[in-house]
């Protein structure tokens, strides 16, 4: 039959173009690594509460600081998935529990300051950041370049998107 | 006189001339079975006995008359019961009166029109089959047998491949290609994916193959998504400049030919479905239609009954109206014209179809709807709620009224791309039209909503709205009205 005499030609793959040895070699374009590391636990007494450093390296354009390190505490992702769930058209993670039990005076342990549980949390913290600031829509939501890249959040920003130039 | 089982009753059997010779063809059932079913094509005579046997020899039957029926329907399942035939032809095979014996009547139906191929789906069924019915005061005897019916087209091999560049703003963009746009059922798809620009950790890619089945007309209109094929085609992350073949082999696939609108009834269409995913299980999938169609084998038909040499040669499908004329009344002999008389094998009448079928109408479609196309396709951004559960259903809508971002400003460096891609010959007939720039760059940022996924581990709240959808009202920001939006 027809098909089969040209076997070869009917299943010959398409004209590829060459990749360049510079593409093949060269960091690749999607280097984006989050890490939420050393809980440190501020303050006393009452006023107490737990913070984590939220460390960024990526390669981006979109981001416009190509490293950044910044102290953030559970209320701040809170307000942070809350702008996402806002603004931003996606269906945002949840994040680890609020673990308002462990808030409750007369436990036999630690609470909130427990080092299991904020290593828990730690883990959740990591692994929420990492799925929203890897979402393409997400990435161009001022809210999340303020809380990943700048010192302090403004709770009082005007919320908007980021335009790549 | 038939009652509790006393007085005479009868069996019927209906046998096919040339069934031995006659090819089979597979075709599912109500139940999901397959069965094997002669296989007729348009213009073909069919022809046999009907055979009936007393059940009580010796004993009279009183019959108000037998008939044979050729009948060929289009059952809508949401609507059972009522069937729809396209075909109903009837031959009277004997007056009213009583059969005293096991008689054997022939029949034939000469050049039938056959516009349309047997198909058996989720919604809908298409069927051809033979009703002898003995007509009786209380009770008809009724013997149906289905018989199977293709439909063949014949496209020239040329190559209209499909070559389109789409993306997400900033993230992704992939050129892909396809060799061609329209298939044969053993035809082999090969095809490339180009990656121009990789922002974001891919983790594999897999194309599949998706039969949309349309039932129904208006607000009762029923889309029915199957995979049919599900096809890794790289395993890892690419960066800028990788190629990435692909080949499938379609004749390993449970497939039928592509059919548009039958009988203002139903579609069965294919599509294309690329999907890449990330590390964090969002997928980026392009939908992009195929046709499907039925390439005659080369070992055709073998020799037709040779009855009434006329119709044979007559070029035109004669429709046989019913008629109880003399000609038509019972016979208990078998045509006395000799089997050498007219051998010719006929081959179906491969013109006529494709009018019935419509592959001229598709080639002529083809110009208009391809722009329009183009112009609507895009990479969805979407995600599965459940890894798992995604495998199942392809929950991907590729309908979108999205609102991509840029768009103005990324039309220009692309559209210059498009004089060099000689390759697509259906381009040149696109690129002249200057409105048409956009087909080319497909940048798409979705206003949707796209799930970010949940391993299961993770969620202590599982979030059942999971319908990855389109939002093409911006208000949408609940998953709940994000679920029922997304109709088939």
């Amino acid at each position: 039959m027809m098909a089969e005499d040209t076997t070869a030609d009917a299943t010959r793959r398409l004209n590829v173009k060459k990749q360049t040895l510079d593409d093949a070699y060269a960091a690749p374009a999607n280097f984006l690594e989050i890490d939420v590391v050393n809980p440190v636990t501020m303050g006393v007494g009452k006023k107490r509460y737990t913070d984590y450093e939220v460390r960024m390296r990526t390669n981006l354009p979109v981001f416009k600081v190509k490293e950044s390190s910044v102290r953030r505490r559970y209320s701040d992702f809170e307000w942070l998935r809350n702008e996402l769930e806002r603004d931003s058209k996606i269906v945002v993670p949840p994040l680890p529990g609020k673990a308002l039990k462990r808030q409750l005076p007369f436990r036999g342990d630690d609470g909130i300051f427990e080092e299991e549980f904020i290593e828990d949390r730690r883990k959740g913290l990591e692994v929420f950041i990492n799925k929203i600031a890897g979402h393409p829509l997400a990435q161009n939501e001022r809210c999340l370049h303020m809380f990943l890249q700048d010192p302090t959040i403004d709770k009082s920003y005007v919320p908007g998107k980021i335009r790549n130039t | 006189m038939s009652f509790f089982g006393f007085g005479q009753t009868a069996d019927i059997e209906i046998v096919f001339d040339d069934a031995d010779k006659r090819k089979v063809a597979e075709v599912k059932t109500d139940d999901g079975k397959k069965e094997k079913l002669l296989l007729y094509y348009d213009g073909e005579t069919v022809s046999g006995r009907v055979n009936v046997t007393l059940r009580k020899p010796g004993s009279k039957l009183e019959h108000q008359g037998i008939k044979v029926e050729l009948i060929g329907q289009i059952e809508l399942f949401y609507d059972r019961g009522n069937h729809h035939e396209f075909i109903s032809l009837v031959k009277e095979l004997a007056r009213p009166g009583d059969l005293l014996q096991h008689t054997s009547y022939p029949f034939e139906f000469a050049n039938v029109e056959k516009p349309y191929e047997v198909y058996t789906g989720a919604n809908v069924r298409l069927r051809y089959f033979l009703r002898a019915t003995i007509v009786r005061r209380l009770t008809d005897v009724i013997k149906e047998v289905d018989i199977a019916v293709h439909t063949l087209c014949s496209y020239p091999d040329v190559l209209n491949s499909i070559k389109m560049e789409v993306g997400i703003e900033d993230c992704l963009h992939i050129e892909f290609e396809y060799n061609k746009s329209k298939y044969h059922l053993k035809d082999v798809i090969v095809g490339k994916i180009y990656f121009l620009l990789v922002r974001i950790k891919i983790k594999h890619m897999e194309i599949s193959i998706i039969k949309r089945e349309t039932t129904g007309s208006g607000p009762n209109t029923f889309t029915e998504n199957e995979t049919v094929a599900k096809y890794e085609i790289m395993d890892g992350a690419p960066v800028r400049g990788e190629s990435i073949p692909i080949r499938v082999f379609l004749a390993g696939y449970d497939l039928t030919p592509t059919m548009r609108d039958i009988n203002n009834k139903f579609s069965v269409r294919y599509y294309l479905n690329l999907v890449l995913m990330d590390t964090e299980d969002r997928r980026y999938f392009k939908q992009q239609e195929v046709t499907l169609w039925r390439k005659s084998d080369k070992s055709r038909l073998p020799l037709h009954n040779p009855h009434h040499p006329q119709n044979l040669t007559s070029g035109s499908p004669l429709r046989q109206l019913s008629a109880s004329s003399e000609e038509n009344s019972a016979r208990g002999v078998s045509p006395t014209i000799p089997e050498s008389a007219l051998q010719r094998s006929v081959s179906p009448p491969m013109p006529n179809i494709e009018t019935h079928n419509g592959p001229t109408q598709m080639e002529q479609e083809e110009p208009d709807l391809l722009p329009t196309k183009l112009a609507n396709t895009h990479i969805q951004h979407n995600e599965t709620e459940n890894p798992d559960i995604a495998n199942d259903k392809p929950v991907e809508q590729p309908k979108v009224a999205e609102k991509p971002l840029d768009k103005p400003q990324l039309e220009e460096p692309i559209a210059e791309k498009v004089p060099e891609k000689p390759q697509i010959s259906e381009k040149p007939s696109i690129a002249t039209k200057a409105a048409v720039e956009k087909p080319i760059a497909e940048k798409i940022a979705v206003a949707e909503k796209p799930l970010l996924a949940e391993k299961p581990l993770l969620a202590e709240k599982p979030q059942v709205a999971e319908k990855p959808t389109i939002a093409e009202k911006p208000v949408l920001s609940r998953p709940e009205s994000v679920e029922a939006a997304p109709s088939q």
